[in-house]
């Protein structure tokens, strides 16, 4: 098999070819790395690559494999993580200077179940500081470029991973999802991004950002694969007590069933001219395809969604304040040369934090302190219940809620860093599914007719039901055949 | 809603962040218009509905067992210390 030939075929394809053995882990990995060598230079999707400790890896796995003791059917696919999970021995910095040569002395839970399935792990994705934003332009270590149009945004934060698996240099990849940042960079980079349900995966060594709201998922080419890499991470940890004991399903299982059948909820609030002209479009195009597969579409209202936003830059910047905390320079991370122990904390913030995370510790101090918690915080929390109880209404006459991922398509570097407030504008879509804890995907519905650019389609469904989701997705996917790959990285 | 520098100043102190005087006056328009923003809460009848203090309903989740556990070697722990002494983190000097 070429090395472009092994690139272009999907992650389950590739786990059936490694099972058959017409393919070793170490080719394949191979492939990725050199791929990643030769765009990344344009791309800038790695933090750090790991290049010996990843062909170890893999040819561990072709070991296992000649001794017919593979670990899972994803022994030997090569995927790479959010630099957010801790990985033992591999520095991790949450794309933040405060981290820099932060070498983890434990894994994450996902991290470990990864490799108990035996996946290759090439290394570490970039992504705005502490997952604070929604262009990766927040990196510390500058932006990842989307693979569509080097000059745009693949989004945020998780926009390394979306970049990474879209340019064809990782056939999947881990990412975090706090108010949108699996689904939009998804969306703007034209890949599958699932965000599970609150409590299904565990975040067990994943850097904290907004700890009710953070939540681990996959983002892959198919959603085959995405189902997959979810399914070998989902379930129950005892050490997030946040996990959900509840069994995990086959989500591979029922996966071709079809829309047929299916109640596809459409929230008025979220086609109301929101969106750009083209991304309205399509999303209104993939309904139509739901309903000619067999699906009934069913209007539905949202009516506090339009107050997401708002909540949620209340309750996320108010738990990043205090999950940051800790970056005080004492235990590990940047420590700045001080001669009393209260300006080692203030020097060390100030020269380790970048522009949002002090944003945000900020305007989350301030939405804590005396006299203003009542009229902040806790009102914002009270607005999380009106918002999760639409939900539940709209799910009393649906299975699952369709939109738009992101009100534009990638825009572009520099457009929207000199106004915050824009920037924080981009999640409008995808916000209220966190605040109410439901699993949400992006799946890809379509190029913009003028910028040429993939438009996502987000799903949303009710708590646990992420095989309903990912059946919907697939069978969109189906319809609209292979989706194109992009072609500014070469 | 405007924040004042001096109001600014003190966030920062509570949150041990030390900004330059650019920063404040920045940090003051931007907070004050992320405020004015988030204010459209307030159209909102809240009046006894309960907060979503957490996102799974009570007893969603189990306790595990209070159980001694493998956890990391002080050596370990202590890898990553920008200084230590002995097996403790070392800080500045807190009393003169």
């Amino acid at each position: 098999m070429s090395a472009p030939g092994i690139l272009e075929r999907s992650l389950t394809d590739l786990a059936q070819a490694l099972s058959r053995r017409e393919v070793s882990s170490e080719e394949i990995t191979a492939a990725c790395l050199s791929r990643i060598e030769a765009t990344d230079g344009k791309l800038h999707a790695f933090l750090r690559v790991a290049p010996e400790r990843s062909l170890a890896a893999a040819r561990a796995s072709d070991a296992r494999r000649a001794r017919g003791e593979a670990r899972s059917r994803l022994d030997g696919v090569p995927i790479a993580l959010k630099d957010i999970f801790l990985t033992k021995g591999l520095e991790t910095t949450c794309g933040s200077r405060i981290l820099e040569g932060f070498v983890p002395p434990f894994d994450s839970t996902v991290v470990e179940r990864l490799e108990a399935a035996g996946t290759v792990v090439v290394g570490k994705l970039n992504m705005d500081e502490f997952a604070m934003g929604s262009s990766n332009e927040n990196s510390a270590f500058g932006p990842c470029r989307n693979p569509w149009d080097l000059e745009r945004t693949p989004g945020g934060s998780s926009g390394g991973s979306a970049a990474a698996v879209a340019a064809r240099q990782v056939f999947g990849a881990f990412g975090t999802d706090t108010g949108g940042s699996i689904r939009q960079p998804a969306s703007l980079c034209g890949v599958v991004g699932v965000k599970p349900t609150y409590g299904r995966v565990s975040r067990y060594g994943v850097i904290a950002f907004a700890s009710s709201l953070d939540q681990v998922g996959p983002i892959a080419r198919t959603v085959p694969d995405a189902a997959a890499l979810l399914g070998a991470v989902a379930g129950h940890d005892p050490r997030d007590q946040t996990s959900s004991p509840l069994p995990v399903p086959d989500y591979l299982a029922g996966l071709e069933d079809g829309a047929r059948g299916l109640r596809i909820g459409v929230p008025r609030e979220w086609l109301q001219g929101g969106s750009e002209a083209g991304v309205e479009r399509r999303v209104r195009e993939a309904l139509s395809a739901y309903e000619a597969m067999g699906a009934t579409l069913v209007d539905v209202e949202l009516p506090h969604s339009k107050y997401g936003v708002a909540a949620y830059y209340l309750v996320a910047p108010a738990e990043a304040s205090s999950n940051l905390a800790r970056y005080d320079g004492v235990r590990f991370g940047l420590r700045a040369p001080a001669r009393a122990l209260g300006d080692m904390y203030g020097e060390t913030r100030d020269r380790g934090f970048g522009a949002e995370p002090k944003r945000r510790i900020m305007l989350g101090t301030y939405a804590l302190s005396a006299g203003y918690y009542d009229a902040y915080y806790l009102r914002a929390q009270k607005v999380r219940t009106l918002v999760r109880r639409d939900f539940d209404r709209a799910f009393e006459r649906c299975d699952l809620v369709a939109g738009p991922v992101s009100p534009t398509v990638a825009f572009r570097l520099g457009e929207k860093v000199a106004d915050p407030l824009q920037m924080y504008l981009a999640d409008v879509f995808t916000i209220s599914c966190n605040l109410a804890a439901l699993p949400g995907l992006s799946v890809p519905a379509g190029i913009h007719p003028e910028s040429k650019l993939p438009i996502g389609l987000q799903l949303v469904g009710r708590p646990f039901d992420e095989t309903t989701l990912l059946r919907a997705a697939r069978a969109l996917e189906r319809e609209m055949g292979p989706s194109p790959a992009p072609e500014a990285v070469g | 809603m405007a924040l004042s520098t001096e109001e600014v100043r003190r966030i920062a102190a509570l949150a041990r962040l030390r900004l330059s005087p650019e920063e404040e006056t920045r940090l003051a328009g931007e907070l004050s218009a992320i405020l004015d923003y988030v204010r459209q809460l307030e159209e909102l009848d809240v009046s006894g509905v309960e907060p979503m203090t957490h996102a799974l309903a009570a007893g969603e989740t189990p306790f595990r067992e209070d159980a001694v556990l493998p956890g990391l070697s002080p050596e370990e722990a202590l890898a990553n210390a920008p200084a230590r002494a002995g097996t403790c983190f070392q800080v500045p000097r807190i009393i003169e």
